[in-house]
């Protein structure tokens, strides 16, 4: 059989093509985003992006009821928002089998929260897979499947940043033909009004019981004999750290499936070894049961509940070893935070924001950026949509001179995500707010995904576009406009404008992401040295191009993409495009 | 069990990715176990970036901790410090001298540090390259990343033929050329 070096991610769509999965619906979000992207790859599975995870997970739960098998994948905070259909659907059961794969970021290295998506297997009461890496992302798919059909349960497959970004070697094997079931007309099981959930509830709480059965059979759940007086019980990305730290010095109790917990086998191990520890990242949900049996591990007080952990913590912990000391160069070295790329259309509205000190209710994506200085302008970041809510409540409480003074900032994809529910608020409860769509014709922070407002679909085809003018228009707004956020003084008159009114406006600034391949800048910039006095408005863009060497401002060309903002805020024609390429 | 640990760093936009995908297919070429991490997301916008590769017979995690790194490949000065710290005692830099401002440096809230050439230089076996010089000869500067994989290649003991092998497949045809001088400037670089 042929095996291939592949990041988790792309593993677990390879694990549902082989399955025969037939349908799957998401909405884009690091650290879950290229399980869906690499479905694409697989002609015979109807894909999309759906405009949230909500939508998502109602298109997979339809799919099984039709009779397919279906997926959904996002990351934690995109579970959140599916969440109202996730509970239901756990009563309902499947037709297909339904895998509903999620994906936390420990660390936060692309997340506004550290949110363990494990409880959410324990309060919707569909058990949940979480494999350690590429190899068992495409087997662990394939037994969720297996696991759905036989349980009629929705089945959740949960990655962390470290599994999904990883690269490991994959078994591939051959696709299952997996027929499409019949779709017969079920109302006692699909319609869950009260009279009907109140019976599907007897049924949850059996199947249960049979989960917990399961996990005690299944190869899921592992133990690794190595005669060690030391137990060691964990899953995921732990067991591998864990397995670094302490090889054969250690026995493992494997933990394939994180709910339900084995009991009798966790009993049987912790009592077969003098010290049992429980490597778990973010909550204590494995060492919470444990405990909850009466058994005596050590967990927290020894691990941490935040970020990831590492070999060398484990080493630490268990075998009280110091690692050896680290090489130091006893230089300062200062950090390097992501930034807007050169070239970002945000980079004008924020500008302009920052000029004018408003007071900024911020959104989810690249242009969270604004809050970083030089630009610095955002005051709150929440989750997806909140931009539009946050600043209603800010102007509902503070009064109309404050709201004259605020603004809501939301992408094109984020507004269409739950930005526009927010936006109906203000129409209908008479706010005055003003709101920027920052129209860059993508999903840029995710890394470039087709949406609604783009016109195509996630295979390139082209559809419908959502008119972001008409939309705004159509719930109430009659201040809409639109706007290049390169056009700094335009911009500056539109916001200044609109936040004056005494009614709601939008303001599309529209211009598109930097980093697609059609947008093409002629040249690069640089600072005429003769002309420039030195006045350093150019620096308050923040571009990571324009930077100060010898005192004088100067542009790195290799950084430059010639997208020219500099040239129209610099008050003294001091900055110039070049028309060759470097 | 040997396991040798190889640290891409960079600045976010620099083509580690690239790299990081040729150096690990070379590496199943050559039939090892291997594992790669690296962070998609927000820190690619123009922040740090860290790609690990970890290969040998049998490899558990995919991460290099702090003292773990057998060689570290930096597409950046002031990363290559950064990383120091992961490196082994005996380890080997390969750096690409290019400086980066990053925004603390920009906005002066902070100085890009001066002589990390020579600290380096201290404390590891360092090979400094102006690799952006060399891709410009290969023919376009986004090969900085190819040119690095070249200087890299032969500090290890994987024949050539299997890393020229791998481009011919990862490298999208029409920037083959360009692409495979770059690793031969890289590969032949004499500091």
């Amino acid at each position: 059989m042929k095996s291939q070096l592949l990041i988790g991610n792309a593993a677990v769509a390879r694990g549902a093509y082989e399955a025969g999965v037939r349908v799957v619906a998401s909405y884009p979000g690091t650290p879950s985003t290229e399980i869906t992207e690499s479905i694409v790859k697989y002609p015979e599975i109807y894909c999309e992006w759906a405009p949230n995870e909500k939508v998502a997970c109602e298109v997979a739960i339809g799919a099984s009821i039709g009779g397919a098998r279906a997926m959904t994948c996002c990351k934690h905070v995109g579970l959140n928002v599916m969440a109202d259909p996730v509970f239901t659907a756990s009563y309902t059961g499947v037709n297909g089998g339904l895998v509903i794969a999620v994906a936390d970021d420990p660390g936060m290295h692309s997340s506004q929260n550290e949110q363990d998506s494990r409880h959410y297997a324990e309060a919707s009461k569909c058990p949940m897979l979480e494999p350690s890496d590429s190899d068992e992302c495409l087997a662990y798919t394939k037994a969720a499947y297996e696991m759905s059909e036989k349980f009629d349960v929705p089945v959740f497959l949960r990655l962390t940043t470290r599994v999904a970004h990883s690269q490991s070697m994959a078994q591939l094997g051959e696709p299952d033909q997996v027929p499409l079931k019949d779709y017969v007309k079920n109302p006692a099981k699909f319609v869950m009004a009260p009279a009907n959930a109140i019976r599907r509830h007897v049924d949850v709480e059996k199947r249960t019981e049979a989960l917990r059965a399961f996990a005690e059979e299944t190869p899921l759940n592992q133990v690794i004999d190595n005669g060690s007086a030391i137990g060691v019980i964990c899953g995921g990305i732990s067991y591998l750290y864990a397995q670094e730290a302490l090889d054969e010095r250690a026995d493992y109790l494997k933990l394939g499936m994180v709910w339900p917990l084995p009991e009798r086998k966790l009993c049987e191990f912790v009592a077969a070894h003098e010290v049992v520890f429980v490597i778990e990242e973010l909550d204590p949900f494995i060492e919470t049961y444990v405990r909850s049996l009466g058994l005596g591990v050590i967990g927290k007080e020894a691990f941490t509940m935040l970020g990831e952990y590492s070999a060398a913590m484990i080493r630490q912990a268990v075998l009280n070893t110091d690692d050896e000391p680290v090489t130091d160069a006893g230089l300062p070295v200062p950090v390097r935070p992501p930034v807007m790329c050169a070239g970002c259309p945000h980079r004008g509205t924020f500008y302009v924001l920052k000029k004018l000190g408003l007071t900024v209710c911020g959104d989810i994506g690249c242009y969270t950026l604004g809050a970083m200085p030089p630009l610095g302008s955002i005051d709150t970041t929440i989750c997806m949509g909140a931009s539009i809510g946050a600043a209603l409540g800010m102007a509902k409480a503070r009064g109309p001179e404050f709201a004259k003074k605020l603004v809501s900032v939301i992408g094109d994809s984020t507004f269409i995500h739950s930005g526009i529910t927010g936006l109906i608020d203000v129409v209908y409860n008479k706010g005055i707010n003003t709101v920027i769509i920052l129209d860059n014709s993508i999903t840029g922070m995710t890394g470039h995904q087709d949406n609604p407002t783009t016109g195509k679909t996630i295979r390139g085809e082209a559809t419908k576009q959502v008119d972001l003018e008409l939309l705004a228009k159509a719930v109430g707004i009659d201040r809409v406009r639109v706007v290049d956020p390169f056009d700094v003084k335009a911009m500056e008159a539109a916001v200044k404008e609109e936040i004056a009114a005494d009614e709601p406006s939008v303001i599309i600034a529209q211009r598109p992401c930097a980093l697609l391949k059609y947008v093409k800048y002629a040249g690069h910039c640089h600072v005429n040295q003769d002309t420039c006095r030195d006045c350093r408005m150019c620096m308050k863009l923040g571009c990571p191009a324009l930077t100060v060497h010898d005192g004088r401002v100067v542009i790195d060309a290799t950084q430059c993409n010639g997208c020219g903002l500099c040239v129209n805020v610099c008050p003294f024609h001091a900055i110039e495009k070049e028309a060759e390429p470097v | 069990m040997s396991i040798t640990s190889i640290m891409i760093v960079g600045v976010g936009g620099q083509g580690t990715l690239l790299a990081s995908r040729i150096l690990g297919n070379t590496l199943i070429g050559a039939g090892y176990d291997v594992k790669v991490s690296e962070v998609h997301g927000m820190s690619q916008r123009g922040g740090s970036v860290t790609t690990y590769v970890r290969f040998g017979e049998k490899v558990w995690s995919p991460i290099i901790e702090k003292g773990g790194a057998d060689i570290i490949l930096s597409f950046e000065l002031l990363e290559a410090l950064r990383a120091l710290p992961y490196l082994k005692r005996d380890g080997q830099i390969i750096v690409n001298a290019q400086q980066i401002d990053p925004m603390p440096v920009i906005t002066g809230a902070a100085e890009y540090p001066k002589g990390i050439e020579e600290a380096l230089r201290e404390r590891a076996k360092l090979t400094a390259v102006d690799a952006l010089v060399l891709a410009r000869e290969a023919g376009s500067i986004k090969a900085v990343n190819v040119v690095l994989i070249g200087l890299l290649a032969r500090n290890t003991s994987i024949p050539r033929e299997q890393w020229e092998e791998t481009l011919r497949t990862t490298v999208p045809p029409k920037f083959l050329d360009i692409n495979m001088k770059a690793f031969e400037l890289g590969y032949q670089y004499e500091e």
